[in-house]
């Protein structure tokens, strides 16, 4: 039988890592499971600094495998706008860069292990509720084929829009999302390799920052993120940002570019709803990404895979309602979601900041403070009394600071 | 009027699409496709890390 004369499951559109990771939770119940995308390469373009903590090779179960666990991370060096560090290193490794193309070739081999069926180049146009299924319209190649679907969990990324034809407003508010660009380039040097090193200022990264993602020696991802509506204030896009930025490190600007990426990091606009009838979303085409690093890989398998339960549960009750799915939100939100809002409002407190806020930050922290605060060992009100204790000095801080404590 | 994309600089990265109030940008591929809701709004031309994307002035 031809793969569009299948009634499945579960149709998941996107196969990054919140696709995949549904996809192989969904193949390991047994569910008769479709995973759509329309690139011709799985991973690739990334639009990625590929950083993952450890914490999320834990949560989601997964060991790293050294052919695409590429480089070992032991910390993270924070510059203030005046060029002081912050460094926050340990001596045991923290977590990776990897090689996202093949980690996700990699989920990708796992979930067809377990019985999903993948078809690349497989672009979904239309999506239609019909006798309480869906039908996909995909465009392949110049023809249009059919596909239906109890349930459909559109992963598709930031630039969602199966979720939206379904009737889900997944939007990106300007204000909540950030213009990334990035580099990937060879023959640098004057960074700890072992280190991921994070510059913040206005002038540098407004309403961002630039990174620098070790990969291999003399190698790594060197980006930046920064807010959407900073180019229309300054006529700077990110990708102006990062080349000046560039130009003005020794170690860098005589580096060779492999590879070039952007992509849009939605840091903020959590979705209140996140079902519909037949639809769960997750991953960025949900919002799932920290407010604060931008990081998403993480949150988006975890979401992926938490939409599978969700979907696995609708399946078995034979109720594919948006009542039935939405404890799949509440969940997230018990889970995950609560702990991101709240990350929220540091970065909004961190947008406040001035150049001199930082830079005082950056002089008056010690590396002990950090890593407590980075480690999340510090309490609430052990933070509060450090940056009290630390920001008397600057009333003005103390009282952003206050607001968000 | 409608925005307008240029694909010599376009890295095809998806963001605009994610942005635009009115679902008016498709990508395929490797490729920007406006349709004819585009309400000229600027949001797309905003978050475009490379600006590939300009408003039709006419
Ligand atoms: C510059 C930059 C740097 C970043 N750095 C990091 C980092 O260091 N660490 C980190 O954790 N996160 C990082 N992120 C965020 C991270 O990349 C994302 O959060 C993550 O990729 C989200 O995974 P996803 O599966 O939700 O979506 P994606 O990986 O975007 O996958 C969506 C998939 O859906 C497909 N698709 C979309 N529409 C359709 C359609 N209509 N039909 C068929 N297929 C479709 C796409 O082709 C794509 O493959 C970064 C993001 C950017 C832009
Ligand atoms: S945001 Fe810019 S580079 Fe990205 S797809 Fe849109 S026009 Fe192209
Ligand atoms: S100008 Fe506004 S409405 Fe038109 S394509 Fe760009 S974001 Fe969409």
């Amino acid at each position: 039988m031809d793969a569009n004369e299948i009634l499945y499951d579960v149709i998941v559109v996107g196969a990054g890592p919140s696709g995949l990771a549904a996809g192989i939770e969904l193949a390991k119940k047994n569910a008769n499971v479709l995973i759509l995308d329309r690139k011709q390469e799985i991973g690739c373009p990334k639009r990625c600094a590929e950083g993952l903590s450890n914490r999320w090779f834990d949560i989601m179960e997964i060991k790293p495998k050294p052919e695409w666990a590429v480089h070992a991370i032991k910390g993270a060096v924070l510059y203030g706008p005046n060029g002081k560090d912050v460094p926050m290193k340990k001596k045991e490794t923290l977590g990776y860069v990897l090689e996202r193309k093949i980690f996700e070739k990699d989920l990708a081999i796992e979930a067809v292990k377990h019985g999903a069926k993948i078809l690349l180049k497989h672009q979904v146009v239309d999506a239609k509720r019909e006798n309480g299924l869906v039908k996909l319209k995909v465009e392949v190649n110049n023809e249009v084929k059919e596909f239906k679907g109890k349930l459909i969990i559109a992963c598709d990324g930031i630039d969602s829009l199966v979720a939206r034809m379904l009737g889900l407003n997944t939007k990106n508010n300007l204000n909540d999302t950030d213009s990334g660009y990035q580099y990937e380039m060879t023959g640098i040097s004057g960074y700890d390799e072992e280190c991921l090193h994070l510059y913040f200022g206005t002038e540098v990264a407004p309403r961002g920052y630039i990174w620098i993602f070790p990969k291999r020696d003399g190698t790594a991802n060197v980006g930046i993120g920064i807010g959407a509506y900073v180019s229309s204030q300054t006529n700077l896009n990110a990708k102006n940002y990062l080349d000046r930025w560039i130009q003005s490190q020794p170690g860098l600007k005589n580096g060779s570019i492999i590879e070039v990426n952007a992509g849009g990091i939605p840091v903020g606009g959590f979705l209140d709803k996140m079902t519909a009838d037949n639809l769960l979303v997750a991953g960025d085409a949900g919002h799932m990404v920290d407010p604060i690093h931008g990081g998403g890989i993480g949150v988006a398998m975890e979401g992926g895979r938490l939409a599978a339960r969700h979907a696995l549960r609708a399946l078995k009750e034979n109720d594919y309602t948006d009542k039935t799915l939405s404890k799949y939100t509440k969940e997230w939100f018990d889970t995950r979601g609560n702990e991101l809002k709240r990350r929220l409002k540091s970065r909004h407190l961190l947008e406040q900041l001035t150049d001199d806020d930082f830079n005082y930050l950056a002089d008056s922290i010690t590396m002990e403070d950090a890593l407590a605060i980075g480690n999340g060992t510090l309490s609430k009100t052990d933070k509060a009394i450090l940056f009290t204790k630390k920001l008397v000095k600057r009333p003005g801080l103390v009282a952003i600071m206050m607001k968000y404590f | 009027m409608s925005a307008k994309n240029n694909s010599n600089k376009c890295l095809y990265c998806g963001a605009c699409v994610g942005v635009c109030p009115v679902s008016a940008i498709t990508l395929k591929d490797t490729r920007i496709f406006i349709n004819e809701k585009c309400i000229n709004c600027g949001a797309c031309v905003n978050i475009c890390p490379v600006s590939a994307m300009k408003l039709d002035k006419k």
